[in-house]
Parts: structure tokens; C-alpha cells; sequence
């Protein structure tokens, strides 16, 4: 402590910063004349050298930084360039490189918050750039060395949600040699992807090839499947966090039952199959998910069982116990993925396109449940009114999206979901009419637009237009009537059923595990990545990781590869076994603490505990957030980096009156 | 003072609003250039100090921004600075200058949000007048 408050201090003596003014190309030095910014910081107190650079993160940028310090013996630097969230880390590394503490940089967001948002008034951006820059220089000024810690990370990963993308991560994250708990709410892994029928481009059975994958990751011994389980608390940082899990009740002994089948067989009450079969076909109060389920176990529907008894009458092997309760574990683990998937967007409530109204307007997924071969119709297409098979079918696309009553994206893969299903009717039934009525077919990726024409030339007709009005008749045929945008014609379409092209919606789940975790939403309502280009699965949490429908709506190939990126990012912590943490902390000055304890109640990590009449603070435990020294009343408290004199100086320099 | 050009002063929590003022500027969603931005971990690291220090600088008017309730990175740091706020703006009443002193919520994904909450309060500051503070700071 006394060595470094002497370093400080003659630091202190003999200040010596290096500004560097990044033009970023024309992105900053289209609105800031980034040399008149230089000429203006290289007048203030302590600045030894201010220079613009054409680029300064280039490698030639570097250097040049690197060399300042060694000169010209800097030992503050400040870069005034983009948004520390995604450069700072680069110029820390820089300057730790040419031996300078890295908390000794200082950065300056003159695009974000500068040349970008005034990108047509040069003259006050430039203003405004210098002023930002002066308060920069007057808080690196008095920005003092600090010390990250290295901390173990614990060789576990857990992987919250066991769709395609999740088993993805978890089999990799197992390959390399890990350990790997996989959570999933529902009874089975498999995801959404297990209720498809078939996949495109190539049309190959869903659960053919994922029934497989499925296996493969129960067989996996690094893998813990934890099913009809769910997330409940995560505490903790990189490399260390705890983790409670809550397994719901299926009210049998998972390790006696076989999936038989024996009780379900037996019991007598019958309901709607919502959860796999969109509420087509039934399911009993005791059943098993579904012919290809892992693990393939039966669970009790408590709500609807009448406590007869007949299944335990029935389980051979006394499997079943309905006085189960729900039971807890505790994980410790290093690293996070989510991939807790995604809903399909509801019509329900708005009645688009006449869903809820007329029986005969149906979704993609309860189509894919009807034209399933395992499905409950065995695979015959009927329609809901009247059990029959349709011989006009249509689809509507961009249903919930792109569309500014319900959501404004495109969910990317309805196009080719209805291609597909399009495809398989006419496959199926070649009698049958098929329509699409879209707004743009888009199909980008390999074999997709070759897809699309193979449904050209199978002869499904394309409508460019979604129906303004949707009526039944009494034959409860639907009548959509649309305006072909390519023909200038109003077209009144008469089906005996119309599919509407859902997209997809952030998952109540994905909402649920982000709020527990504190993962950033984007405006769509899914998770934030870190960088929508440069850190795709990252969030801006170190070693939380998100992929798959969690991150917004994308199709399976694209999902399958996030799940091996997350895989990756993850394991990176794992191989190392050690992560580092920042240096920003709270600190206390043991002199001035009188022992209050106001802080403590305010520190949300329980870092803070009075003893013997001082505050003692846990360092690993506290996050450097700053909360409690705000309340500290005698100003004992100090946020390392977040000073208040480093603040306060920020706050003294931020308007230059005229003198810029 | 129809050439008054109001001084802003923004916090930003680190997470959420600065998040938030990039991709107004990743948007290129332009708003007036009266406006600077100091970045906190927290919006709760914000003390009446700064405050304020920022109002005797001659601020004309100063944001402090945030998570959104239940979204705060720190669980529950904004709810102290909800709380703490309340409290200044009661203190800044006694002055007259609690109309320069304002709290918001800005997500990272709400771009827009803080290109109009920018775009508000400095027209909200234009129609208050400057800092009657202001003469005295740039005396000194």
C-alpha cells in the first residue's frame, strides 16, 4: 500500500499523458476535425504529445502508442476514438503491453456520442469533442494503477435449455473433456425441433435426424441431463457461479420406470395434448412425452389426475409415487450458456388473419403436427372442422412479423418452413392447391433459393399479397381476399384451409433465465449479444454465453452453429482454469470508517459486514458497482477507477465556456 | 435568450444507458450536441456531490440514467438511485433548481429513447434559462 501510494505520488509529480485522436476513417473525422481537437488537448496541463491517428486501433495505431510510452516515457495514455464497450479491452492490452498499468488508460467515445449523432454540424461536434476529450485528460490525470485478480474457474459448464442449440453446446463442451449440465424445463430434451416434420432444404425427417443427437448426448458421461428442471438463482461471476436448480415432481421414480408405457395404458383420464401436439390428439394424465423422448420417462399430470390409482396398479416395477416433491440441487460451475429457446408467435388474441374465429385457419406448428408421421393423425392432413382433407390449402406469411402491429422483424425462417410444408403437400397429395401469399419470399443460404424454385416447379402458385380480409362460408371454407401486387388484381381465394406462417417471440423462459442472470434484452425482446458482429454469442457478462432462438429468431442450421460457438467461448475459461476479474472494487479508508453500516444493507452481494467498529469488505464477492459508497456518509468508501475526485474532476471540466 | 444553448451533463450506467447512447449513435439517430456523458458501473454510484459540484460548475441541467427497474446489473442499484434522487430533487427544491435535475431509464436496446430523452430535456432546459449559477462559475 505504501509503495504504491509513492508511486502514485510521484507519478503525481510529473505527470506525463499521451493523447491519441482517432479519425476512424471519415466515421469520426467526418463531423470532428480531429486536428483541431489534438491542437486544443495538446494545450492542456500534463499532455506531453497529442496526435492523430488514421486509425488507431490498427496495428500501426498500436505501435505508435506503444512507442509514445516508451519515448516519450507516458505514463497516462488516452485514446478518444469509439465506445470503450467493445475497444477498451484492445487498448488496455496495449498499454500493459509497453509496461504501463492498464487502468492507466482513459477513454474518450468521440463516435458513438459524437460524430455519429451529429454527423451534420462540424463545428459544434468538434466543440463538443473537445470538451470531451478535456474531461478525459482531467480524470487521467488522477486515474491510479490497479490489479485484476486471477481466479480458478471451475471446470463445469451448466447449459440452461436442451433444444438442438443447447445439446449442441453441451456434446462439444463434453467432447473437449468437460463437465456439462444441461437444464431443461420440459420432460424431454429435443426442443422444438423434435415436434417439425421435416427439415429444409432437404427435406429429411426432423426427428430422424435429432432422435439420434438425442441419444448420443444421454450417452455422453460428461453430460447431466437435467430435465423437468429449472433454473431458479444464479449467484457468482466468471469462472465461479452457484447455481440452484429446481426439479419439478413427475411423481414416479425416474430410475425404476422404463417408459413402458403400462400406466398410460391404464389411466383413465384423457385431455388435449397441448405441450407436443398444439392441442391436437390427446394425451393421458400419465404419459410419456413422446415415442423418441430422453430420457424416455413418464410423468403425471397432477392437474388433471383424479388419483384413481390405476397406473400404480399397472407400473410392474412400483416406479410410480404421487407424494413426490419438488427437489433442489446446487451447481457450482464456471461457465453459462443459454439457449432457452423460443415461442411461436400467438394470433390468438388479435384474431389475425381470422385465427381464433374460424376453425379452419391454423399455424405452422399445428401443421406440423398434422402431417407428422408420429403426429396424431399419423400424418393425414385434415382440417379442423370437419376431419376432411383439404384440397386448397394456403399459406400466409409473415404472421407476427415484419409487421407493425406485432413485431417489426423478420423471424427468417417461416419462408422456407412454408416452402417446405408447401413442398410436402404436394409430394403427398399432388391433387392438391397449394398457395403462398407473401410480401418477399426470402431465401438466402445454400440450397435455399433452389428450394424455392423446386416449389415453383412443382407448381405452388405464389400470391404477392396477404389477405386484407379473411371470411368463412357455410361450408366453413375460408375466403382470403388479396391483392396480387403483381397483378394489380384483387383475388377473392377460396380454402378449405389456410396456415398462418408464424414467426417466432422471445420465450417466456429466455425471460425468465434473463432476468435471473442479468443478460441485456434487445429491442425485438430477445437476448443482447456483446457485439452484434464481433461477439455474436457473447453477452457482456464474462462467462455467460447465449445462442439459438435465445439470441433472436434464426433456422436450425444457423442455431446448430451458435450452440458450437457458445461451446467454444465457453470452454476457453474451462481449458485455461482461470479467469480474470477487474480491478474496480470498493475500497474503505479503515481511518475515516466510524463503523456506521450504512453501506452494508446497500451492497446487493453481501460483500460488506462491519467488524470490530470497521467495515471489512470481501473483495471477491463485490462486483464494483458503487452502490454503497454513495451512501457512506463520512466518505470512508472509495470505487477504484470511479473515484470521486476522478468523477468530480470529470465534472469540473466537462463545459470548457468558451475557451474551446 | 433565444441564443441560450444549454449545458448537459449525462450519467450513464455502463450496462444499460451507455449501451443505449452508442446505439443511438450505431443508429445515427442525431440529437442537439449540448449533451456530455460521464459513465458510472452504476447509476447508483451517483452522489449528490456531483450533483451538485455539476450545478455550481454552471450545468444548465443534468440526466442521470439508468436500468431499467428489475433489469439493474447490480439487482437492485437502481433502486437506490430511484431513492437517492427523490431525495436531491427534494434538496435542489429549496434552491429552485430541481427542475434542471432528471431521472431516467434507458435500456441498451432503447436507442431511440435516449436520442428523444437528449432531445427533450434539452428543449425542457432552453425554456428554464440558464443555470443561475452559470455567471458565477465562468467568473471563476
Amino acid at each position: 500500500m505504501t509503495e504504491q501510494e509513492s508511486t502514485t505520488n510521484e507519478e503525481a509529480e510529473e505527470l506525463r499523458i499521451g493523447a491519441f485522436i482517432c479519425e476512424c476513417g471519415v466515421n469520426i473525422a467526418g463531423a470532428v476535425d480531429c486536428y483541431a481537437v489534438a491542437d486544443y488537448i495538446s494545450t492542456l496541463p500534463n499532455v506531453v504529445t497529442s496526435v492523430v491517428n488514421k486509425y488507431t486501433c490498427s496495428d500501426a495505431g498500436q505501435a505508435e502508442i506503444k512507442n509514445a510510452i516508451k519515448d516519450l516515457n507516458l505514463n497516462r495514455v488516452l485514446v478518444a476514438s469509439c465506445t470503450p464497450k467493445t475497444h477498451e479491452p484492445i487498448f488496455r492490452a496495449c498499454v500493459e503491453e509497453a509496461g504501463l498499468n492498464q487502468y492507466l488508460f482513459e477513454f474518450v467515445n468521440i463516435r458513438e456520442h459524437c460524430s455519429w449523432i451529429h454527423m451534420w454540424e462540424k463545428e459544434d461536434a468538434t466543440r463538443k469533442a473537445k470538451e470531451l476529450v478535456r474531461m478525459g485528460v482531467a480524470r487521467a490525470a488522477l486515474l491510479e494503477p490497479l490489479e485484476s485478480s486471477e481466479v480458478p474457474v471451475t471446470d463445469a459448464a451448466l447449459v440452461i435449455g436442451a433444444g438442438v442449440t443447447g445439446m449442441q453446446a453441451a456434446m462439444d463442451i463434453g467432447d473437449m473433456g468437460h463437465k456439462v449440465y444441461l437444464v431443461e424445463q420440459g420432460p424431454s430434451i429435443g426442443g422444438k425441433m423434435a415436434q417439425l416434420d421435416k427439415t429444409f432444404p432437404t427435406n429429411d425427417c426432423s426427428i430422424c435426424i435429432l432422435g439420434p443427437k438425442m441419444v448420443e448426448v444421454a450417452r455422453n458421461k460428461n453430460i447431466e441431463i437435467m430435465s423437468y428442471s429449472e433454473v431458479e438463482e444464479v449467484d457468482g461471476y466468471v469462472g465461479n457461479f452457484k447455481v440452484k436448480v429446481k426439479h419439478k415432481p413427475r411423481y414416479l421414480n425416474i430410475d425404476e420406470c422404463t417408459g413402458c408405457g403400462l400406466c398410460t395404458e391404464k389411466c383413465p383420464v384423457e385431455v388435449p395434448y397441448i405441450e407436443f401436439n398444439e392441442g391436437i390428439g390427446t394425451r393421458k394424465a400419465i404419459y410419456t412425452p413422446f415415442p423418441q423422448a430422453v430420457p424416455l420417462r413418464a410423468l403425471v399430470d397432477k392437474s388433471i389426475c383424479i388419483d384413481c390409482g390405476a397406473c400404480i396398479k399397472a407400473c410392474e416395477r412400483g416406479a410410480i409415487d404421487m407424494d413426490q416433491k419438488e427437489t433442489f440441487s446446487e451447481l457450482d460451475v464456471g461457465v453459462i450458456i443459454v439457449t432457452a429457446g423460443y415461442d411461436v408467435y400467438n394470433p390468438e388474441p388479435n384474431h389475425d388473419f381470422g385465427f381464433g374465429l374460424y376453425d379452419n385457419v391454423i399455424t405452422t406448428m399445428e401443421f406440423e403436427r398434422l402431417i407428422n408421421a408420429s403426429g396424431p393423425t399419423m400424418g393425414k392432413v385434415v382440417r379442423p372442422s370437419d376431419v376432411q382433407p383439404p384440397k386448397r390449402i394456403g399459406f400466409v406469411q409473415c404472421v407476427g412479423s415484419r409487421d407493425t402491429n406485432s413485431n417489426i422483424y423478420c423471424s427468417s425462417f417461416c419462408c422456407m418452413a412454408s416452402l417446405k410444408n408447401a413442398q410436402l403437400l404436394k409430394e403427398k397429395y399432388p391433387e392438391t392447391e397449394v398457395y403462398i401469399m407473401y410480401m418477399d419470399m426470402r431465401t438466402p443460404f445454400r440450397m435455399y433459393e433452389e428450394f424455392y424454385n423446386r416449389a415453383r416447379d412443382m407448381g405452388i402458385r405464389f400470391i404477392r399479397g396477404r389477405p386484407a380480409e379473411v371470411t368463412e362460408n357455410e361450408d366453413h371454407n375460408i375466403i382470403a381476399r388479396i391483392e396480387d401486387t403483381l397483378t394489380n388484381e384483387i383475388v377473392n381465394l377460396e380454402l378449405d384451409l389456410m396456415v398462418l406462417s408464424v414467426g417466432a417471440v422471445a420465450s417466456e423462459s429466455t425471460e425468465t433465465v434473463r432476468q435471473i442472470l442479468k443478460v441485456s434484452k434487445a429491442a425485438d425482446g430477445f437476448m443482447m449479444e456483446a457485439h452484434p458482429k464481433l461477439k455474436p454469442v457473447d453477452t457482456t457478462l464474462d462467462g455467460i454465453f447465449i445462442g439459438g432462438m435465445t439470441q433472436g429468431p434464426k433456422d436450425i442450421p444457423y442455431s446448430i452453429s451458435q450452440g458450437s460457438a457458445c461451446a467454444a467461448r465457453a470452454t476457453r475459461f474451462l481449458a485455461q482454469g482461470k479467469a480474470l476479474t477487474e480491478g474496480i472494487t470498493a475500497k474503505v479508508d479503515e481511518d475515516i470508517c466510524v463503523g456506521c453500516g450504512v453501506c452494508v444493507p446497500m451492497c446487493p452481494f453481501q460483500a460488506l459486514s462491519v467488524e470490530d467498529d470497521k467495515l471489512k469488505i470481501l473483495t471477491a464477492l463485490c462486483k464494483g458497482c458503487g452502490t454503497c459508497m454513495a451512501a457512506c456518509p463520512t466518505g470512508a468508501l472509495e470505487q477504484s477507477h470511479f473515484k470521486n475526485e476522478q468523477l468530480l474532476a470529470q465534472v469540473k471540466n466537462v463545459f470548457a465556456y468558451g475557451e474551446v | 435568450m433565444s441564443d441560450f444553448e444549454p449545458d448537459i451533463l449525462t450519467f450513464c450506467c455502463n450496462w444499460c444507458s451507455y449501451a443505449g447512447a452508442d446505439l443511438a449513435g450505431v443508429s445515427r439517430l442525431q440529437y442537439p450536441t449540448n449533451n456530455r456523458i460521464i459513465r458510472v458501473m452504476c447509476s447508483s454510484r451517483v452522489e449528490p456531490i456531483h450533483i451538485l459540484e455539476a450545478l455550481k460548475e454552471g450545468t444548465d441541467g443534468i440526466l442521470v440514467t439508468g436500468c431499467h427497474i428489475g433489469d439493474c446489473h447490480y439487482i437492485e442499484g437502481n433502486i437506490h438511485t430511484d431513492e437517492r434522487m427523490k431525495e436531491i430533487v427534494d434538496a435542489l427544491e429549496h434552491l429552485g433548481l430541481k427542475d434542471r435535475l432528471h431521472l431516467e431509464w434507458v435500456s441498451a436496446a432503447e436507442g431511440k429513447k435516449f436520442q428523444e430523452t437528449i432531445t427533450d430535456f434539452v428543449e425542457k432546459i432552453r425554456a428554464l434559462g440558464p443555470n443561475p449559477l452559470k455567471e458565477k462559475a465562468k467568473e471563476e
